[in-house]
């Protein structure tokens, strides 16, 4: 059992006008077991939410917290964090020139465990990882994300989810610049995951159409860096047939 | 960056001036001499010279011969491609070199005996051939190596240079038409030591040579690696890697000299700066000639400088004398640790310390890859490790 509590975080980012805010005061409740959709439009701090959490050092937080099983995770270093179980999928994964594939999934996976995997299971579960996730064999020697286009650069995000298998996994917009096909590969990885015994999944996206493939549990409208509402996977069809209109006149 | 209209013209008036003389008047050529009369002691306003910290070179501009056992040499592989010794002006040596500035002067004229690396016609080494070279602590030594690759020869010389002591060091390589030969320079000195050294090729037609300077240790290491063509078709690729501490000074000049037509260069440097003082100078100069068409020629250099107090000097120079060129470009870069690579990495669980190591490792690694021998690959990312493992480990960046 886990359990990912945010709670009234508020966050700011600096600019050359001073610090601006962006969240507002979100808070969230994710239980192990279960998959949040956080929806919002472009600019409405999703990303920020999803960085914050994982501790880029960009964004300063200005109020609230977060736990993880009741550990105060914003005491914690970028990589302990990691270590404690998060995963953040990036929407925009960052290329790393010279590094391998192989020897960066290594040298995270032996982070993660405290020991260096046992080699032989190891290039198989590598080996197996890619190719449920369509990528052959040959990446294993490239390096990491160069060159890679988008779809293949989420893909290679969900193989180190699977991978790594956190405690709880934060998907920014993994779905976003996928083709259907792709789509279809990816939900079936983050699925996986949450087959495994006590996962949680926070699940950012602008649109309604992985929700037909990643069933949420919970679904929170985002907007003006908080969450404006809350409901069952049915509030995901309201946004489908009516857009974040209402909320955002709301919010003006 | 490439080369813009602007690059061009500014070359107009040299452009000129070859027109009318051989001899192209530009500060890319500094005098071409074995007397030393022509090499004065330099003061350090001089153009080859103002980057180079003359105070720190430790005698090793004097006018002295070799003290006794400053050197200890080993040969590294067949030893039987080591065929002996040349005197001053003994065919071939002097066919490539002839010293540009007072180090390569004060090499050859305190190197009677040049060593004389030659491997036949036709002849493929699968092995790489080479010597490792220990200066003594306190020691002067010079020396003069002459590598000769026969026509359609393939192989790879390696020399190593390690220990401490003031070294002068001239290597001449001659790449015979259609041969393939890769030299490597190993400069992994004491603290204290201090190399100077000039590496001259003539590459032959159709031949290709590969120049590879790794520079991890010395007080001060200043290499000039310069190359010029024996005819149309050859191909030059100049690597390095160089990883600077504290006080260290790393000096690589570049000089590329595309004096025929249809020939290439491609000229690579990385490296990386850590500590109070450590200084690292990079100059590529490259000049087109006007007979050079269908030349094509690239160079870069990035510097990654790891903590205050570094200085990255970083200096491209094309010169242009014929429009009719396949492509000429530079680009010069220096920077920080890139935040975003290491924010991935962390957020991975990889620690900050070997986040940093690990972007380092690709940083060099990108360049290691594209040399194309797997076994040199593997000598040299252990050694890139090894210096990692070094320096990098247990530091706070
Ligand atoms: N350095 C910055 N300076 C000014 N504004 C910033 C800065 N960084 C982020 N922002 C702003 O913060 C807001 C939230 O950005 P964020 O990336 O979290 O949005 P998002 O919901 O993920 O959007 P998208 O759907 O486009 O991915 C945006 O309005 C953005 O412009
Ligand atoms: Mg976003």
């Amino acid at each position: 059992m886990s359990t990912l509590q945010i709670t009234d975080l508020q966050v700011s980012v600096d600019t050359e006008d001073g610090p601006k805010e962006i969240l507002k005061g979100v808070t969230l409740t994710i239980d192990s077991g279960e998959t949040h959709a956080i929806m919002g439009p472009n600019g409405s701090g999703k990303s920020t939410l999803a960085y914050s959490i994982a501790g880029h050092p960009k964004y300063t937080i200005t109020g609230g917290s977060v736990t993880l099983d009741g550990e105060d995770v914003l005491a914690m270093s970028v990589d302990e964090r990691a270590r404690a179980g998060l995963f953040l999928a990036m929407q925009y994964p960052v290329e790393v020139p010279g590094v391998s594939v192989a020897n960066f999934l290594r040298t995270a996976k032996t982070a993660i465990d405290g020991e260096a995997p046992k080699l032989r299971t190891w290039v198989k579960d590598v080996n197996g990882a890619l190719e449920k996730l369509n990528l052959d064999s040959s990446f294993s020697a490239r390096s990491v994300n160069e060159g890679f286009s988008g779809g293949e650069k989420k893909r290679h995000e969900i193989a180190q989810l699977e991978l790594l298998d956190p405690k709880v996994a934060i998907l920014d917009e993994t779905d976003s610049g996928l083709d259907i096909d792709a789509l279809k590969v990816v939900s079936e990885g983050v699925n996986r995951f949450r087959e495994r015994e006590g996962k949680g999944v926070l699940l950012i996206t602008h649109y309604t159409r992985i929700l037909r493939y990643i069933q949420p549990d919970r679904v929170h409208v985002f907007v003006d860096g908080k969450v404006a509402e809350s409901g069952g996977p049915e509030l995901a069809d309201k946004l489908e047939a009516e857009g974040y209109e209402s909320y955002l006149g709301a919010s003006v | 960056m490439t080369v813009t209209d602007a690059a061009a013209e500014q070359t107009a008036d040299a452009v000129a001036s070859a027109l009318e003389v051989d001899h192209v008047e530009s500060h890319l050529h500094p005098v071409s001499s074995f007397d030393l009369a022509d090499h004065p002691m330099p003061t350090g306003r001089e153009e080859i010279w103002r980057f180079t910290p003359l105070k720190r070179l430790a005698g090793a501009l004097d006018d002295a011969p070799d003290d006794t056992d400053a050197l200890t040499v080993e040969t590294i592989g067949d030893a039987s491609y080591v065929v002996g010794t040349l005197a001053p002006g003994q065919h071939p040596r002097g066919a490539a070199l002839v010293p540009d500035d007072r180090a390569s002067a004060l090499a050859s004229r305190h190197a009677p005996e040049a060593v004389h690396v030659r491997v036949p016609a036709d002849t493929e080494l699968d092995e790489p051939i080479g010597h490792r070279l220990t200066g003594a602590a306190g020691k002067r030594s010079h020396r003069h190596t002459v590598i000769e690759a026969g026509t359609h020869s393939r192989a790879t010389y390696v020399l190593d240079h390690r220990g401490s002591g003031v070294h002068a060091g001239n290597v001449e390589v001659v790449v015979g038409d259609g041969a393939d030969l890769t030299v490597v320079t190993l400069q992994d000195w004491d603290d204290d030591a201090v190399h100077v050294g000039t590496h001259e090729a003539v590459v032959g037609r159709d031949a290709r040579y590969r120049h590879i300077a790794v520079t991890f240790g010395g007080s001060v290491v200043r290499t000039s690696s310069n190359v010029h063509y024996a005819g149309p078709g050859g191909d030059a690729e100049l690597l390095g890697l160089y990883f600077a501490d504290a006080g260290q000074h790393f000096e690589h000049r570049l000089f590329v000299d595309h004096n025929a037509p249809r020939t290439k260069s491609n000229v690579v440097y990385k490296g990386a700066l850590q500590g109070e003082r450590a200084r690292t100078v990079w100059i590529g100069n490259v000049l087109i000639r006007k007979v050079a068409e269908g030349i094509e020629t690239y160079e870069e250099n990035r510097n990654l400088v790891l903590t205050d107090g570094c200085q990255a000097d970083s200096v491209p120079n094309l010169e242009i004398e014929t429009g009719e060129i396949e492509g000429a470009g530079h680009a010069s870069a220096t920077a920080r640790f890139d935040d975003e690579q290491l924010f991935y990495l962390r957020s991975r669980g990889v620690s900050d310390e070997e986040s940093r190591r690990l972007v380092l490792h690709g940083f060099f690694q990108d360049l290691i890859r594209k040399i194309g021998l797997p076994e040199l690959e593997e000598k040299l990312t252990a050694a890139v490790e090894d210096e990692l493992a070094r320096n990098v480990a247990g530091k706070v960046l």
